[in-house]
């Protein structure tokens, strides 16, 4: 069977095995949004001491039906432990009615939960979940992550005309926010993804997958080199991780959907199914960065920063170990990097649940004067690197690692120099950078307390003429 | 008569959209629709580039133009908030036949230079490689250093200057 599929899969045209590409990549991104939405729910439930859904797919069996086994009757068998909650939210907005407000503009308030979706699903085109050439990813093109870096801000379209075509101060308040954030975050994030690709000298992820697969820092063979553990990678990734938090709306960066200011922001006006896409939009987006960031910080699909081969030959005694290891990582590739891509939602959440939403001005301040000259700077950094290391190691092939050394000293001296300059300038009188609103709670001395409904078991209690 | 593949199909009927869009630029009353329309007419250019072969320029033309560029246009249509349509619309005077004439012209002088070429072409086919970004870095940074680095030199100057005049006096 599986043979047959196969052959038959070969054998077609090129376009037609693009399809069957393009069609593997949607199931994997859209099937698992159930799960991220429950997932959510259930974590961020954990988090603040709550359950979280538990109660949808409870079957309960009759206590006195005879049709039941003797052993089932009256027991309540919990499925799934909540899991269907989200079929159930699914189902009731598609049978709900599906109201479109009197005063909107029409084609555009139709067209931007389409907009909305259409990013989600065209990012990940190229990249790959597993080492299979064939089956993914679905255009190995040459210019890889810039196109994610191109459709990535194709993503603000949905966000803005839902906006405008809501006819709705607040939509439009949040519209207006929404574009503004994803047009500043996009540059960091851009330059933070271009830190990476510039060290390896390509754009196409599958050859950034190749490059980290190598030995770390060039120089311990047996371990994966993961740009997430080289210095400048993983000051990339931090910055990226925090433009993917802010490309996605999400919090602490969901002024676009800001409650307490703009009732739900730029998807006030919508309901149902068309709200649903937004919802859909999003979290496929948040996957879709999260997997961005494995893809190009953190190796992609391989389970174990391990060069299994490298074992294979030098620790032969647990040969069968490695191997098995190794077999593992190829056939369940897909699975790893879902696990990974999963980990990655799992700290959004944490995010979410741990940080307050930032207030306008100190969103723009993060974006513009601390991302933006890091992710410069470190860019800068990786270019220099690379011209250092192409002298060096041509008049001195034989101190290739000391001289690796020195030059990523050099630059963890050189990055925190900026960072001090960042700070200093950002909190200079004047500009008002990063100034913040404190709340001091304080307890008044006992004197004052009077009128104050401060319980306090351990005291006597006074008695009120 | 070049023979019709489905190559050249998807090809004219790409082009073809991206016409249409092109004068719904300028056909459409309302500011909106005509920046939409200019954002189709962009990412199907884009689209344009891929079919021949010149991934690069097209994924440049969604960073910049699809992506930025547009999104600020929206972004400043919609903080103007335009009245209704009507009350845009221009009354005629001398100025339109003069533009139509004018526009005449060009398309006349334009054409003359590119048609008869144009008509010879049978399959729509960039020239392979011409268009990854390999080629266009090296192109960039060798050959076309010069005007590269001054381009850059002149848009950091706008930047400078528009920093200038958009900022608030600090006294």
């Amino acid at each position: 069977m599986f043979h047959w599929i196969a052959e038959r899969f070969l054998n077609a045209e090129p376009a037609e095995q693009a399809l069957w590409r393009a069609l593997l990549w949607v199931v994997l991104i859209f099937g698992p949004v159930p799960v991220w939405i429950w997932w959510e729910r259930k974590l961020l439930a954990y988090i603040q001491d709550r359950v979280g859904p538990n109660r949808t797919g409870t079957i309960t069996f009759s206590r006195t039906s005879r049709l039941v086994p003797r052993f089932l009757r009256g027991k309540k068998l919990r499925i799934l432990n909540g899991l269907p909650q989200i079929i159930a939210d699914g189902m009731k907005s598609f049978f709900k009615e599906d109201f479109v407000p009197g005063a909107v503009d029409k084609f555009v308030f139709l067209l931007a939960p389409a907009l909305a979706l259409f990013p989600p699903f065209a990012i990940g085109a190229m990249l790959p979940f597993a080492p299979w050439p064939s089956l993914t990813p679905v255009a190995d093109v040459n210019i890889g992550v810039l196109y994610t870096m191109g459709i990535a801000s194709l993503g603000a379209y949905g966000v803005i005309l839902a906006g405008y075509g809501s006819n709705n101060k607040y939509a439009l308040l949040g519209g207006l926010r929404a574009s503004a954030q994803l047009i500043s975050y996009e540059l960091a994030m851009g330059m933070s993804i271009g830190a990476a690709a510039l060290f390896c000298g390509t754009l196409r992820p599958r050859a950034m997958l190749a490059f980290q697969e190598g030995p770390l820092w060039g120089s311990v063979n047996g371990l994966q080199n993961w740009f997430a553990f080289t210095p400048f990678g993983a000051v990339a990734l931090i910055v990226f991780g925090i433009c993917a938090l802010a490309e996605t709306n999400r919090a602490p960066f969901d002024l676009p959907e800001c409650e307490s200011e703009l009732v739900a922001g730029y998807n006030t006006e919508y309901s149902t199914k068309k709200w649903v896409l937004f919802m859909m939009g999003e979290y496929i987006n948040m996957f879709i960065f999260a997997v961005l960031g494995v893809t190009v910080f953190l190796g992609g699909y391989n389970l174990l920063p391990v060069r299994w081969e490298w074992l294979n030959t030098n620790v032969p005694s647990l040969g069968g170990l490695w191997g098995a290891l190794a077999w593992f990582q190829y056939w369940f590739a897909p699975l790893i990097f879902l696990g990974k891509g999963a980990l990655l939602i799992s700290g959004y959440i944490w995010v979410r649940s741990s940080l307050p939403r930032l207030r306008y001005d100190q969103l723009m301040n993060l974006g513009w004067r601390w991302l933006l000259p890091i992710a410069t700077a470190n860019f800068t950094f990786v270019a220099a690197y690379i011209v250092a290391q192409r002298v060096l190691t041509e008049r001195y092939p034989q101190y290739g690692s000391w001289l690796a050394l020195g030059v990523g000293v050099v630059a963890v001296a050189l990055f925190g120099f900026v960072v001090g300059r960042l700070r200093k300038n950002s909190l200079r009188g004047g500009v008002d950078g990063l100034r913040t609103r404190t709340v001091t709670l304080v307890q008044p001395p006992a004197s004052e307390r009077r009128g104050i409904a401060l319980v306090d078991p351990t005291a006597t209690p006074e008695v009120v003429a | 008569m070049p023979p019709i593949t489905l190559n050249l199909l998807l090809f004219g009927g790409i082009a073809g959209l991206a016409a249409l869009a092109a004068v719904g630029v300028v056909a459409f009353d309302n500011a909106i629709r005509s920046a939409l329309c200019l954002v189709l007419n962009f990412f199907l250019l884009a689209v344009l580039y891929f079919t021949l072969g010149s991934e690069m320029l097209g994924i440049t033309q969604i960073v910049v133009y699809t992506g930025a560029i547009m999104v600020l246009f929206l972004f400043v249509i919609m903080l103007l908030n335009l009245g209704a349509p009507h009350l845009l619309k221009e009354r005629f005077d001398f100025k339109k036949p003069l533009g139509a004439l004018l526009g005449g012209v060009l398309i006349l002088l334009v054409g003359a230079q590119v048609l008869p070429e144009l008509v010879k072409v049978g399959q729509a086919k960039g020239v392979e490689g011409a268009g990854g970004p390999i080629a266009i870095g090296r192109a960039l940074f060798t050959d076309y250093v010069v005007p590269f680095e001054s381009v850059s030199v002149l848009l950091l100057v706008g930047i400078v200057g528009s920093i200038l005049l958009a900022k608030r006096r600090l006294d």
